[in-house]
């Protein structure tokens, strides 16, 4: 199995695995405003309202000046680095068009058909099955 | 007497979910993961369980930043998939359980767990996707307890915690008097991640290692903690702590009757597992 890279830690001692936001408390104090925006996009309604006026809406959950402008800008790694968590970022994603494989192409500087064929890259299919058991 | 059946283990990325709405079940990028359901199908007819207890995370559709709980366990008495921010709902309502759930919550309670207790219960992609691959059709035949274990925000769970969890609430199972058959599901996983420089990350050493160990010995999964799983299977790779609690509640002599590993459906390493449960034996 590939082997655990040497544990990095950053000058407070917490663990830093490279490429890796870890959303903790101090990520989830930071980006509280706008991961409280995305969750309100669970409602079409909301969405809509977004789409509508996106200052107001962003207005009305008090997000910071830097969470605007990465809004605004559509710079996902400035959104993860003003505390923004993917499960909920992936609703405001949704608003714009972009799914996973878009964001992931975002964030890692790759063109969308790369990081669609790194992803295959590892494509493997294995199958176990106890037919008999299963009378099958 | 009841009687812990098996388990299913599946990923429930909510792609799966927008390809069985536009069923897509047939189409060569996602043929390879649904067939990986045949063996499950065969399974359910033959045993046809009366409950399933899922052990899952939720994505930001029942629970938010403002009250994050390490486990919840669902004692509504029917649950709900609603609309995640894609627009898609699956409107087959899923039956509750509430005896059952307050069986549980009593019990792991007393083996010193400390749940939060949800009497109203969302329940997104996590719990629908894996109820609508199992029954594609017609209406849920078992009752739902849904267990929830955080996996957004760290620090979550340790492996061995998820473990031990899993174990209490299999002790809580063998101590439920009604003649109902029960299966486990785990859900989430294997190695993905979505975020960051290093999105995209897939591992198929680990996700083979843990499927090589699942059934025989799943305390090779608990020699990584919380953060060593992030670093090997990515930052939703962790959602194997709903697979680690799921094995733990399976306490029989466990034997793997399928395994589907395929890479990739989205951004995720997919696998399907059909475990066994037999009794368990007394010295």
């Amino acid at each position: 199995m590939t082997m655990l890279a040497f544990a990095q830690s950053d000058a407070t001692g917490k663990r830093v695995i490279p490429g890796t936001p870890v959303f903790d408390g101090a990520s989830a104090q930071a980006g509280y405003a706008l991961n409280a925006m995305c969750f309100s996009f669970n409602t079409q309604a909301n969405r809509d309202a977004f789409v509508a006026d996106e200052d107001g809406y962003m207005d009305r959950f008090h997000l910071t000046e830097t969470q605007k402008r990465a809004v605004r800008e559509r710079d996902v790694p400035a959104m993860i680095a003003a505390g923004g968590n993917v499960y909920y970022l992936a609703k405001l994603a949704g608003i714009f068009g972009l799914n996973v494989q878009d964001l992931g192409a975002l964030q890692t500087g790759m063109a969308l058909d790369d990081f669609k064929a790194a992803l295959m890259g590892h494509a493997v299919t294995e199958r176990r099955v106890n037919a008999q058991e299963l009378a099958l | 007497m009841s009687e812990v059946v098996g388990g299913i283990f599946t990923s429930h990325v909510p792609g799966i979910g927008g390809a069985i709405a536009k069923g897509l079940q047939s189409d060569p990028y996602w043929k390879p993961f649904f067939d990986g359901f045949e063996p499950v199908h065969a399974f359910l007819r033959r045993e046809k369980p009366d409950v399933a207890v899922v052990f899952y995370n939720d994505h930001g559709l029942n629970f938010f930043l403002d009250k994050m709980p390490t486990f919840a366990v669902g004692a509504a008495p029917e649950y709900r998939h609603e609309d995640e921010g894609w627009g898609i709902a699956f409107d087959r309502p899923m039956p509750g359980y509430p005896e059952l759930s307050w069986h549980i919550i009593e019990s792991i309670v007393n083996d010193e767990f400390d749940p939060v207790t949800c009497q109203t219960m969302t329940v997104d992609h996590a719990v629908a996707v894996p109820f609508e691959l199992a029954w594609p059709e017609g209406d849920f035949p078992v009752k739902l307890v849904p267990i929830a274990i955080n996996t957004v925000q760290h620090p979550l769970p340790s492996p061995k915690r998820c473990f031990e969890l899993g174990k209490a609430v299999g002790r809580a199972l063998e101590s439920w008097a009604a003649d109902e058959k029960i299966v486990i599901f785990g859900t989430g996983g294997l190695s993905h991640q979505l975020e960051g420089g290093r999105a995209g990350h897939i591992n198929t050493d680990y996700d083979k290692f843990c499927l090589r160990n699942l059934a025989p010995d799943p305390e090779a999964l608990l020699q990584h903690d919380t953060l060593d799983i992030v670093e090997l299977a990515g930052s939703q790779g962790v959602e194997i702590l709903n697979w680690i609690a799921a094995r733990g509640a399976l306490r029989g002599s466990v034997h793997e009757l399928a395994s589907n590993y395929h890479v990739p459906i989205s951004n995720t390493a997919a696998a399907t597992v059909l475990l066994e449960n037999r009794a368990v034996v007394h010295a």
